[in-house]
């Protein structure tokens, strides 16, 4: 095994603090556990330990913490959490750079944002209809061979590269001061859309055959909850973890919205 | 109008999303089930590309059916022959598709798709978006789903777990009158139980790469579904064909791939000359280097296939303990490349290795050491065959040659057969990663992407078909008794009991600890049913393998709760890898020769005579322990390529300073 930079000595420990809540509704209660410091330990390493050895530091025997994950390797976006107050994927969250010490502490809390499931898991199912609202899919004629997609050159399919690497994890909108928790379905169509789901009407805008649908998704994004509610903080493009330059898609989409209106007044 | 029947799909990977688009097209609607959001499943992490034949390896001499011969020489002529065929065929027609849905594959200046070298062809035959292909495909398969979502064509159960295939009459391997009516699955937040019928169900859940602890897998890759299909009387080809991939980062949780395109673009493998020679790599001076991939296999170099690069890596560093500072790792080398280039070509990759083992690959070469990755062996399959029919078998085929078969489709296998990737229970159908078909005893890299892809769309016909016009047509699923279902989710509901009532405040020793069970079950499998297996060793294995399952019947959980409880859900997988587990390594066993990425040191040589043969597992529920997996073999279907000696130009161990031109098919591997 290739051990990592750190180099970890025997009986040293990482104290974490992790905010937990058996179910909707339920109300949320703080447990710390002490994990021995391994080589190459991660957030999701440190839990995997803690789901073998369910036991608190005061002693008290207890369920393992439930959390959602995936990949591993930060390219589908799952284990997103509060990592000491920030929002980050917990499998790129390495113990030796966030806590190198003996005895620092971690705390870690679900997503803010989106309804707790249970313990650090949330329901991110808005994020997802978010994709149908601005119809973030290009309108191909089916399935069966017709041929090659259109050309494309290399400047335009690195911008579309970048924007199409967007993995869903949500947390441009735990950042966001203008996206708001809402448990309520009926809402979700007219609440603040967030960046991720803009900057997906940019790409599918971009592509020869997506922008056939340009129009119904600047419709959407000129509707209630879209593109004008967003205040401008810049905290998505700072917390992206695939360093997508939202705010600009934000910013295009504001132009393009500003004049598809006009054209649209004069289509009348 | 008879009322519409509906398909299940399981698993929302490249397999299952393409299976979904092409059969909601054929206006079939479409129940899709996931663990996970289908955006994460394990397709993100491909990263290198996908293959097919295009014009401008064509016009060096390239063809679909060298693409084919590829393939089949790679896999070490395990695969049958024909399915393999169709899949190179229809291959350039899956990146037109994917390319009009929008995918951003890498383009030359003039606008082209850019092309790269992969392991196992000395043509650019490799397609790519970045260094995340397999996530790109998959979102862009994602997008067409949820078009149909939106259509209310497919209906999505995300955060659904399979628990068992719903079976109405007998199976009785290929001879009995059962058949797949439904599924049970159960809400893994809510814990609800509940049976689904469905005209037909498509497994398309990956590959089991938790059996083996530690792989470049994800923490969904169980293989707990495929497994249960096992149990309940679907076959198992080939469970011993399991890939190491030859460059992966180590970690505490898993092992990160360090895709083959870091050498397709020009990455080399080397160790210090000198044992434990502890300079820094960049002050290691070019001729104390020991590149032995290129000084063993001048003609493919750095480009072997992966279970010979594997093996390779893994006897330089624990036979000849020439590891990187004494350890098991090796540099993969891509700094003499330009950093910009680097950062276009595979940034992806770049920024993985940057972010898990700190340094940055453009400086600095990465040490990398083999894991556990892709499973060639998996659900049993059927197709029917298609036209082409040789009067003699072909040897090895050259650039240029003419192509003894045309790219038409139907040659290779029949076009909407409704019995192409059907288990041997009808109405069961196993797409990519987990059925057995087109990768025999190893997989080229950049070939998966296809398979699953080419499963959805070519096979997706096939299901369709055997809805409209096979028997789902004469005896509707509709008209079967409720009865059937209401006890297929007693069952599961009692499964599900057994373990909640362990439960009692008691402590939970490590004896009987799930999660400790589990990790055991890994470490040993990987160390004695991967790079290098040996009769005693594997022995060894099932006797583990038994204690592992007699603790497992005794196991204990740490959470009773009636909410989203993962500790049970990873608890029920543990049992079924462990069955998985113990068929593997009864597999393994039984195969005495080497043969791809199954390699016997007790049995160093291919032996096609003996085992030119696909394994055939199936579950025997009367019975105890390892007997329960019965071990058969069936012909493997050859038709087309002669085999050959399988051994990448490799010259002589004796003169490794030395490059000279390939030794011409020297001894067997």
């Amino acid at each position: 095994m290739i051990a990592s930079q750190e180099t970890a000595s025997k009986g040293q420990h990482i104290r974490i603090r992790i905010k937990r809540s058996d179910g909707p509704g339920k109300p949320s209660y703080w447990q710390a556990f002490d994990v021995p410091r391994e080589p190459g330990a991660n957030i999701i390493s440190c839990l995997q330990w803690i789901a073998a050895h369910p036991v608190t530091v005061d002693g008290e025997k207890t369920t393992p913490v439930v959390w959602d994950s995936g990949c591993l390797e930060e390219v589908c976006g799952a284990c997103t959490m509060l990592i000491n107050g920030g929002v980050r994927q917990s499998c790129s969250a390495l113990i030796s750079d966030i806590a190198p010490n003996d005895g620092d502490e971690i705390t870690l809390e679900p997503m803010s944002k989106f309804p707790v499931i249970r313990d650090l898991w949330v329901d991110r199912q808005r994020l997802f209809d978010s994709l149908k609202r601005v119809q973030a899919w290009v309108p191909i004629d089916g399935s069966y061979s017709l041929g090659a997609g259109p050309k494309e050159s290399p400047d335009k399919q690195g911008t579309r590269y970048t924007l199409s690497t967007c993995m869903s994890c949500g947390c441009c909108l735990e950042a966001c001061p203008q996206y708001n928790l809402e448990e309520d379905e009926s809402q979700w169509p007219t609440s603040f859309i967030g960046a991720a789901a803009i900057s997906q009407a940019r790409l599918f805008n971009e592509h020869e055959t997506g922008k056939q649908l340009k129009r119904e998704r600047l419709d959407a994004l000129m509707g209630p909850g879209g593109v004008s509610d967003c205040g401008n903080a810049q905290n998505c493009v700072k917390v992206c973890p695939k360093e997508i330059p939202l705010t600009e898609s934000i910013s295009a989409m504001g132009r393009a919205t500003t004049i598809h209106a006009i054209t649209s007044w004069f289509r009348r | 109008m008879q009322q519409q029947q509906r398909v299940i799909v399981v698993g929302g990977g490249l397999a299952g999303l393409a299976a979904t688009v092409r059969i909601a097209e054929a206006g079939i609607p479409v129940d899709l089930f996931s663990m996970v959001p289908v955006k994460r499943s394990h397709s993100v992490c491909a990263q290198g590309g996908i293959n097919a034949c295009n014009e401008v390896a064509r016009q060096q001499g390239y063809s679909e059916y060298q693409h084919f011969d590829e393939t089949i020489y790679g896999g070490d002529y395990l695969a049958d022959q024909g399915p393999v065929l169709e899949m190179a065929n229809f291959a350039p027609k899956v990146i037109d598709l994917l390319d009009r849905m929008g995918v951003p594959f890498n383009r030359t200046n003039e606008g082209q798709r850019d092309l790269r070298l992969f392991g196992g062809s000395l043509f650019k035959r490799t397609h790519f978006s970045g260094a995340t292909t397999g996530q790109q495909l998959l979102y862009a398969l994602d997008e067409q789903t949820r078009r149909y979502e939106a259509s209310g064509l497919v209906r999505k159960y995300e955060f659904w777990e399979f628990l068992w295939p719903i079976i109405e009459g007998e199976v009785d391997g290929l001879d009995g009158d059962g058949r797949c009516v439904g599924m049970v699955a159960q809400d893994m937040r809510t814990m609800q139980i509940r049976s689904f019928r469905g005209a037909s169900v498509i497994m398309a859940t990956g590959g089991c790469g938790l059996v083996f602890g530690k792989s470049t897998n994800s923490i969904i890759c169980t293989g707990g579904a495929a497994s249960r299909c096992y149990q309940a009387g679907a076959w198992y080809g080939n469970g011993e064909m399991i890939q190491v991939h030859p460059t992966a980062i180590p970690g505490a949780d898993k092992c990160r791939l360090m895709s083959e395109s870091a050498r397709g673009e020009g990455g080399r493998v080397w160790v210090p000359r000198k044992k434990g020679d502890d300079r820094k790599p960049s002050d290691i001076p070019e001729n104390e280097r020991y590149y032995f991939l290129e000084e063993k296999y001048p003609a493919y170099g750095n480009l072997v296939p992966r279970d010979i690069a594997t093996r390779e890596i893994f006897d330089i560093c624990v036979n000849e303990g020439m590891g990187v500072k004494g350890e098991n790792q090796v540099y993969l080398d891509l700094t003499h490349k330009d950093p910009d280039y680097l950062t276009r070509k595979l940034g992806g990759i770049m920024e993985i290795y940057e972010k898990f083992a700190g340094d940055d690959p453009r400086h600095t070469p990465m040490r990398i050491f083999p894991a556990v990755h892709y499973s060639m062996g998996g659900i049993w399959t059927q197709y029917t065959p298609g036209t082409y029919t040789p009067g003699t078998q072909h040897g090895e085929h050259k650039p240029g040659m003419a192509a003894p078969v045309d790219a038409q489709p139907g040659q290779g296998m029949a076009l909407g057969a409704p019995n192409n990737m059907m288990t041997n229970i009808p109405g069961l159908y196993a797409f990519g990663e987990v059925n057995f078909a087109y990768h025999g005893a190893t997989r080229l890299g950049a070939n998966a992407l296809l398979s699953c892809i080419f499963d959805g769309l070519y096979c997706g016909v096939s299901v369709a078909n055997y809805v409209t016009q096979g028997d789902p047509a004469e005896r509707p699923i509709d008209s079967i008794d409720q009865g059937l279902y209401d006890a297929a989710v007693e069952s599961e509901q009692a499964k599900m009991s057994r373990f909640i009532d362990t439960v009692d405040g008691a402590e939970v020793s490590d004896d009987t600890n799930p999660y400790l069970i589990g990790k055991e079950m890994g470490e040993e499998m990987e160390a004695a049913c991967t790079v290098v297996k040996t009769e005693p060793r594997l022995k060894q294995c099932l006797d583990k393998l038994a204690e592992l399952r007699e603790r497992f019947s005794r196991a204990r959980l740490p959470d009773s709760a009636a909410w989203t409880n993962q500790s049970l859900s990873y608890s029920r997988a543990v049992g079924d890898m462990l069955i998985m587990a113990e068929m593997i390594a009864k597999c393994s066993l039984l195969r005495e020769e080497s043969r791809g990425s199954h390699y016997r040191l007790d049995f160093p040589d291919r032996n096609d005579e003996r085992f030119l043969k696909t394994t055939v597992a199936s579950f025997n529920a009367q019975s105890q322990g390892a007997a329960q997996h019965d071990v058969s073999y069936r012909d493997v279907q050859t038709k087309l390529v002669k085999p050959r000696a399988r051994t990448y130009g490799k010259v002589e161990k004796q003169e490794p300073a030395k490059t000279e031109t390939p030794a011409k098919e020297a001894a067997s591997v």
